[in-house]
């Protein structure tokens, strides 16, 4: 049997939760209370407004488009208008308890140096990105035999952001050549935007066996930590 | 709110400066360089009410050539008597007269009703010129907080101000931490670079070396009115972006067809600039020029890592920081650098960059994005610090954890 859990507090907490997406919600519940963030390509803050008013912490967000950062001056949170590169290199080793990249690494220009440094900055960091192993990806590409496009990964091929997709056993690859110690890891089978009714069920649901993760998770999510070199 | 459409023509209507004698010739304004003056003037405008909890008032800061007169017009048939901020400070505008009470100054050392150079010095009955003594952004900001005090506001909801006025906003979250909530710091710097103190350097030399200078002590003769349009007209190429410039005038000629092959003013560009100049020196002084640009060459409130945690420990104002993509006068990079030292203390602080072809000047300018975000932040502020608190949420049931 599941453990009791604690009722939520408040409505305001539930109501923000679930505007989330899904790997959203899940990093929203890895950063632990009054702890300091960056949250790495926040785009309209919603994580970083959930984490503020909730989970109390400080800290800010980095985002490119003024789209994104006059979103988040709206929801009167601190935002850094500029690339990613910048926005790590700017900081002091462990100068933050949490490095968020949710959805954004496969963005990158250089991921290994992106995820290095957020483990320079941060004590931890926290990356959720599209699993390309997910089955879905894998029957577009052999059946099509065109690149896939899902409601993840909605771009064309030749205008596409994600330039550094990779799959799960991938990341666990570089994270094992980057000496990087994986603490969790939470594939997750919902891609994008979650029902409102989902929290009330229990996120649990949700979860992917890790056996099978890279076939079946469209997402996941990665709490990592600095190991030893 | 404001539509992004365009800037709001709401007007904060006809506007009469004011003028309050702060400090007397016992109780004197301590400046930084050791001297102290008084009593001294303080010209200011105000623009909207003062609420009863008395929370709801913005500084602004003017920058080099700014006045106490930011919105509303003088003379209400005149647009050239429109305030310098009129664009965003009014009825609905991101400096939203409906909501604030907004103050704005004339700078200590300035030429527009508040104490400086020309005025009379009360020991010698004569203009102090060159006598006045040596002041510093912390002076302004000194007797800024001199004024607000004397306006019975305990604590500014905002301090807010572009190029200089972003230092001396800048100085008001150093040196009174306690009173204010956020500070608004627009295409503005740090520190001056080598460059920028060149730049002063030159402009000072352009006025004294005008045969009419005599060491300060012209406002009885002649004034020095070549050397403080030079100085302008130099100052005014770095407000501006060479493409803003170029796009504007290109090689036009003016009111000629072909070449002069001598030395008129053969491009139109050239006009401009003596236009500037020229109608600059109509209501500027040049000691005040000396004296504010040489403040900006000492304002360093960073010199020393070592001395920076200490000066920062305090500050607990929300730092918005902006700058413009083609503004070289104090470029993105002196913003990014003021973010840095900042963020490495834990400050919180906003950092946007806006497109603009107005170069330097763009602060001044109708640009939608800078709008929208100014008005944001603003609106935010108010609702945090001024507007009602939330209603408590009522508790439900739900269910919490995932991992």
């Amino acid at each position: 049997m599941a453990p009791q859990r604690p009722p939520l507090k408040l409505s305001k907490e539930w109501m923000a939760l679930s505007r989330l997406r899904i790997d959203q919600a899940v990093i929203a519940k890895l950063v632990d209370e009054k702890s300091r963030v960056l949250d790495l390509g926040c785009g309209d803050g919603l994580l970083l407004e959930y984490l503020f008013h909730h989970k109390q912490v400080q800290g800010f967000g980095v985002e490119i488009s003024h789209e994104g950062v006059h979103a988040c001056i709206a929801r009167g949170l601190p935002v850094y208008h500029g690339d990613i590169d910048q926005g790590l290199s700017d900081h002091q080793d462990d100068s933050f308890d949490y490095v968020i990249l949710s959805q954004t690494l496969q963005a990158v220009r250089r991921p290994e140096f992106v995820l290095q440094e957020m483990l320079r900055v941060g004590k931890r960091g926290i990356v959720s990105f599209p699993n390309f192993g997910y089955w879905r990806i894998r029957a577009h590409l052999a059946l099509q035999g065109r690149m896939p496009r899902t409601s993840l990964l909605p771009a064309t091929w030749y205008d596409t952001p994600n330039t550094h997709l990779c799959t799960i056993l991938d990341f666990q690859d570089l994270c094992k050549k980057m000496s990087i110690h994986i603490l969790r890891q939470i594939p997750l089978a919902a891609e994008g935007g979650q029902p409102t009714g989902l929290l009330q069920a229990s996120l649990s649901k949700w979860l992917v066996p890790l056996s099978t993760a890279n076939l079946l998770a469209p997402i996941a999510v990665f709490l990592l930590e600095r190991g030893e070199p | 709110m404001e539509s992004a459409s365009g800037p709001s023509s709401q007007s904060v209507g006809v506007v009469q400066t004011q003028y309050v004698e702060l400090f007397t010739s016992e109780k004197r304004l301590p400046l930084d360089c050791g001297a102290s003056l008084g009593p001294v003037q303080v010209a200011y405008e105000t623009y909207g009410t003062l609420n009863s909890e008395r929370n709801n008032a913005i500084l602004l800061c003017h920058a080099l050539s700014g006045t106490a007169h930011a919105a509303g017009r003088h003379n209400p048939d005149d647009p050239k008597t429109t305030g310098w901020w009129d664009i965003y400070v009014g009825p609905g505008k991101p400096f939203d007269t409906n909501r604030f009470f907004v103050v704005c100054s004339n700078n200590l050392g300035g030429c527009d009703g508040t104490t400086g150079p020309s005025s009379i010095d009360p020991g010698s009955e004569r203009p102090y010129g060159l006598t006045f003594p040596m002041i510093t952004i912390g002076d302004i900001a000194r007797l800024q907080k001199a004024l607000i005090d004397h306006l019975g506001i305990t604590r500014l909801l905002a301090v807010a101000g572009g190029s200089m006025g972003g230092m001396i906003a800048l100085q008001w979250a150093l040196d009174y931490p306690d009173s204010l909530e956020a500070a608004i710091v627009i295409a503005s710097t740090p520190r001056l670079s080598a460059q920028n103190i060149a730049f002063n350097a030159v402009a000072r030399q352009a006025i004294m070396a005008d045969p009419h200078f005599n060491n300060g002590n012209y406002y009885d003769k002649e004034r020095p009115r070549k050397g403080l349009a030079l100085a302008r007209m130099m100052a005014h190429i770095t407000y501006l972006s060479e493409k803003g410039l170029h796009d504007k005038f290109g090689r036009r000629l003016q009111d000629r067809e072909s070449f002069s092959f001598g030395f008129e003013n053969d491009f139109a560009v050239e006009s401009y600039l003596h236009y500037q100049g020229s109608s600059f020196v109509k209501k500027f002084d040049a000691n005040t020029y000396l004296y504010i640009t040489k403040a900006m060459d000492y304002f360093d409130p960073f010199p020393d890592p070592r001395t920076t945690a200490e000066r920062l420990a305090k500050v607990t104002a929300r730092i918005l920081i902006m700058s413009f993509d083609t503004d070289w006068r104090f470029d993105t990079s002196r913003s990014k650098e003021l973010v840095k030292t900042l963020n490495w203390h834990a400050k919180r602080v906003t950092f946007e960059e806006f497109p603009s072809p107005h170069g330097h000047d763009a602060f001044l300018l109708y640009q939608p994005l800078y709008q929208q975000s100014l008005a944001s932040f603003l609106n935010r502020l108010y609702q945090e610090c001024v507007g009602t608190t939330e209603a408590p949420a009522e508790i439900v049931e739900g269910v919490d954890g995932i991992v």
